[in-house]
């Protein structure tokens, strides 16, 4: 199961980075969401998987009786996942006002503030 | 003492309140500052006169035994005396120089800081605090360089003089940083016992080398002479103040200081002695090639600069005394001659020699102080300047073998010198006065008294050597390490060789200034070299690098965003790739992963379907449905593998951002059809390449083994020390609830950057521009 | 979407979704759950409702901008972060409790005043990011 979790977040990043060298706004963010769930991914299987045990202290214990999952991954995660919202909501946004202002979703287009004149 | 050097900042710091009620009627108070640490200082001058050196450590860093330390003794007292004597003057002199000038404060702030930082360098023990003045004089000259930011080449001159002086501070910086790691202590007062450790130091040569490019730069020595000239765009209190007596003369200090410490060498002499000489000699033939005024003294102070540094280089007691003396004769005839200047180019507009003359008739005192600076500058008795040049005489001709060549070189010089001096201190107030100076007047007391008071000063000095001979240069000699114990300075040594010398360096030095008038003719002829100066080499050499760099941006710095992802990317293939390739076995032991079930199978299956076709749709609104297709199956992942706090989480914000897509997508233009084929299959080949290497390298970690002490400890005391079972929450909310607070921030932050991204507009009045 | 049977159910979901998504809250130091999550929850009941009935009026029902919510969470977070040092001088952020557990809750201590501001400052960070769109979509 590992091989193929592997496999797919190598096709998250895969799909992720295609999506942001292309030209268009929309494909741009599409591929940074991606590409953060990739990353997700990754850190999750590096904490190793473990099925069905969740890092939750039984009831009527002090402490876990049988292995658990590893939980400074999914604590990691759980952040990012959070904080990914944020800065896709605001990367959003701040297409549209671009697309406001320059009326185009062409990057190609948007270059003109950043070269060296 | 610590008051004392930090009282200049303090002062610039009250002038940012202040400073408006100070620039209009009460700048003179300014003066009270400088004045102030001058009688300070001056009180010291009998116990140094005795022998005594002042020392005064405050606690800076303990635990790395660094403090800062201060010493007084006699070079620090003639330096600190100079500083704050002329720094009085021409703090009095701007008063009226710059009066009304809209940016007064600025620059009384600006001299201000300046002058502590070359207090707190001349007084310095520690040599990382002395790095730290000498950087702060670079920067605060800056500003008093570029004072007149309006000009262009006003702010060229002074980001040219930030650049030279700038490297030498960090030569500077990696000289004393090597000293104190040979030595063990980064106090000079303590080098001093361990001269012979240096010495026999492997790094003894590189020492001296930073050394000598930091004094050298700072010094304006040939060859980073050229950002001399150029400061004088400053105004001319600045200049006075910068040239005469301070800045220049801190790398000046610098040798002086550790003459005693690294000195007494053939690579310490022999290169202070060329450089010097060739210096002295270069700015002085330089002098005969100016018309401005101005320009002028700024040769003839490299010239005398470099008279320094070749004295510090002959390195005899005779040659240290002669060295002391002159670095006063200089401050007095110096400064005085660019204060008189001032005056000149403020009252009639003009520093051009070739159109001055006569001026005597409108101006007197100003006339008598300019003349009597040129006669100091001479060394014609019974001026001060007169005994300076008495004294270098005196030790190039013990210097043995070499005795005639170095007495020649000096005697040259001074007779360039000499000329250079009446030119500036005496041509412009003799001869016919030109009709359109007849309504020139003399200016306010507080300009003209000044100069004056150094011109007379010079004279006086003269006459009563004694003066300064107890007080000051004897034990500035004692301080460089030499005997001065039958040090007598006096007029009149009786006729001998060294009187000869004198007078024909008089009757040379007027006979120049008769025949040889500054002309346009002069000017020009010295253009003509200007390709070979290394002033142009260095500036060809910085618009090359400009050139270079902005070509380099504009193939880096290309501005379009998927080059730079595909170049970072690209790079981290080829490095990660060549490190795994070289490095790792890719042994994967299928046996120790978990078995599948169909449930994840098929996940998997509807996750990858999800991602091809979020990739190759060709409509937006279904490129978001699968997105949002894959963020539920990662969420169904989450579930079979023990993680429900964040399959809740992946789900609920899966949710959202598909909503917030379909909101805002309606108002998105449709994909456009803009790569073309080739593109697509470049960009497709690089993404493959990386995402293999990440399934690659995610397989490789999961094959070492696993460090779970944070995870055990978490997991441990999530319920012994913060009463609670679910180790996630615990974590977040407990263990690393700072982290948490951060995350929470963030979010807001990024909120109301969305809010004001999309309701706030600019108001009315800005909106045009 | 104005669709009678959203309406009708949104009226009933609102209701028990914001109750789920304080339950969530809760419980979410002892099973799975917490800040986030309930935060979360919260803000797709407001959406949800939002959808049905139109933004207006949801924003009434809220009475106030969702914006205000932010500072007030995050003031929330941050005094439960440092009661500790005014009550028993420990260091910032260090877990402080009630002697005795609460019926339904559990133990109640600085780390759930802490979790309820992390709730509230998600609620207010959607809810603002969501309508901000919306009305200027």
């Amino acid at each position: 199961m590992e091989f193929l979790l592997a496999l797919v977040t190598g096709l998250l990043y895969a799909a992720g980075l295609y999506m942001m060298l292309r030209r268009s706004l929309v494909k741009l963010i599409i591929g940074l969401i991606l590409i953060g769930n990739g990353a997700n991914m990754l850190i999750f299987l590096l904490g190793r998987i473990t099925k069905g045990l969740p890092p939750i202290i039984p009831e009527e214990s002090k402490v876990f009786l049988e292995p658990y999952a590893d939980p400074v991954p999914q604590a990691l995660i759980l952040t990012a996942i959070v904080i990914s919202f944020g800065l896709q909501s605001f990367a959003i946004v701040l297409i549209k006002r671009a697309y406001k202002v320059v009326k185009t979703d062409d990057l190609d287009q948007m270059n003109s503030t950043d070269e060296y004149s | 003492m610590l008051i004392a050097i930090l009282s200049g900042f303090l002062f610039a710091f009250i002038l940012v309140f202040a400073g408006n009620d100070l620039k209009n009627k009460y700048a003179i108070v300014s003066a009270i500052v400088p004045f102030g640490l001058f009688v300070y200082f001056l009180q010291f001058t009998n116990r140094i006169a005795a022998g005594e050196v002042i020392k005064k450590t405050y606690q800076w860093i303990p635990s790395l035994n660094v403090n800062l330390g201060f010493t007084l003794d006699g070079i620090s007292l003639i330096f600190a005396l100079m500083i704050t004597g002329i720094g009085f003057l021409v703090f009095v002199y701007t008063a009226a120089y710059l009066k009304g000038h809209h940016y007064l404060d600025r620059f009384y702030g600006y001299l201000a800081i300046f002058m502590a930082a070359m207090l707190g360098l001349v007084l310095s023990d520690n040599i990382l605090s002395l790095f730290i003045f000498w950087e702060l004089t670079s920067i605060s000259s800056f500003f008093l360089i570029g004072f007149n930011n309006k000009e262009k080449s006003s702010r060229q001159s002074a980001v040219l003089a930030l650049a030279i002086t700038g490297i030498g501070g960090l030569l500077l910086l990696a000289g004393m940083l090597i000293l104190g790691n040979v030595t063990g202590t980064y106090s000079i007062a303590e080098m001093l016992s361990s001269q012979s450790i240096i010495s026999d130091s492997p790094h003894y040569i590189i020492i001296v080398l930073l050394l000598f490019g930091a004094a050298f730069t700072k010094s304006a020595q040939f060859p980073f002479h050229f950002w001399l000239p150029g400061a004088m765009k400053a105004p001319t209190p600045v200049s006075t103040y910068l040239h005469s007596a301070t800045m220049v003369k801190a790398g000046i200090y610098l040798l002086m200081r550790f003459t005693p410490i690294l000195g007494s060498t053939e690579l310490w002499n022999t290169t202070l002695i060329i450089v010097g000489a060739v210096t002295m000699l270069y700015a002085a033939i330089h002098t005969i090639f100016r018309t401005d005024l101005k320009g002028i003294l700024a040769y003839s102070t490299i010239s005398a600069l470099g008279i320094l540094v070749f004295l510090i280089g002959l390195g005899t007691k005779d040659a240290l005394l002669a060295a002391c003396a002159f670095i006063l004769v200089h401050a007095f005839y110096k400064a005085c001659l660019f204060l008189v200047t001032g005056i000149i180019d403020h009252e009639t507009g003009t520093r051009d020699t070739t159109v001055l003359s006569g001026l005597r008739k409108v101006m007197l005192p100003v006339a008598i102080a300019g003349i009597l600076a040129a006669v100091s500058n001479a060394g014609i008795p019974p001026s001060f300047g007169f005994l300076g040049k008495d004294l270098i005489y005196e030790s190039t001709l013990h210097m043995g073998d070499m005795a005639i060549v170095l007495t020649a070189l000096a005697v040259l010089t001074n007779i360039l010198l000499l000329y250079a001096g009446f030119v500036a201190g005496v041509k412009p107030f003799t001869g016919k006065l030109p009709s359109q100076f007849e309504k020139v007047h003399l200016p306010s007391y507080l300009m003209w008294a000044p100069p004056l008071i150094l011109a007379v000063g010079g004279i006086v000095i003269g006459l009563f050597p004694g003066i300064v001979e107890g007080a000051l240069i004897k034990p500035a000699v004692t301080a460089l390490g030499a005997n001065s114990g039958d040090i007598h300075l006096k007029l009149w040594h009786g006729f001998n060789t060294v009187l000869a010398l004198s007078a024909t360096t008089i009757g040379v030095g007027l006979l120049v200034y008769f025949v040889l008038k500054p002309s346009e003719k002069l000017v020009q002829l010295a253009q003509k070299f200007e390709i070979i100066s290394p002033q142009h080499i260095v500036e060809s050499l910085a618009y090359g690098f400009a050139y270079f760099s902005s070509y380099w941006s504009k193939i880096v710095q290309n501005g379009y965003l998927r080059n730079y992802i595909a170049t970072i990317i690209i790079f981290l293939i080829i490095v990660v790739g060549y490190t795994l390739f070289n490095h790792t076995t890719f042994e994967i032991d299928y046996n120790s992963f978990a078995k599948l079930t169909v449930y994840e199978i098929l996940t998997l299956v509807l996750m990858i379907v999800g991602i091809l076709f979020t990739v190759f749709t060709k409509s937006r609104l279904a490129a978001v449905a699968s997105m949002g297709v894959v963020g539920l199956a990662i969420s169904l992942i989450f579930v079979y593998y023990s993680a429900p706090d964040l399959a809740m989480t992946q789900f609920s914000i899966d949710t959202l951002t598909v909503i917030l897509f379909v909101l805002v997508l309606y108002k998105l233009p449709k994909y456009l059809n803009i790569s073309n084929t080739a593109n697509r299959i470049k960009d497709g080949v690089i993404s493959i390449a990386f995402g293999s290497l990440i399934m690659v390298l995610a397989l490789e970690v999961l094959s070492q083994p696993q460090n779970t002490e944070t995870s055990s400890f978490y997991a441990e005391n999530a319920y012994i020390l913060a009463k609670g079972k679910n180790v996630v929450n615990v974590i977040l909310v407990d263990f690393r609830g700072i982290d948490t607070f951060m995350e929470i921030s963030v979010l807001t932050i990024a909120a109301i950057g969305v809010f004001s991204l999309l309701k706030l507009r600019l108001a009315k009045k800005f909106r045009d521009k | 979407m104005k669709t009678i049977i959203l309406k009708t159910a949104s009226k009933y979901l609102l209701p028990l979704l914001l109750l789920f998504s304080v339950f969530i809250l809760l419980r979410g130091h002892y099973l799975p759950g917490g800040g986030f999550v309930g935060g979360l929850i919260a803000s797709i009941a407001f959406v949800v409702y939002a959808f049905a009935n139109g933004l207006e009026q949801t924003k009434d029902l809220l009475r106030i901008h969702p914006g205000y919510l932010m500072p007030v969470g995050l003031l929330i977070a941050f005094v439960a972060g440092i009661s500790p040092m005014f009550l028993s001088a420990l260091p910032f952020m260090t877990g402080e409790w009630f002697a005795e557990p609460l019926a339904v809750i559990g133990m109640v201590g600085s780390a759930l005043f802490f979790d309820i501001g992390v709730f509230i400052v998600v609620v207010g960070v959607s809810l603002t990011i969501i309508f901000t769109i919306t009305e200027s979509a």
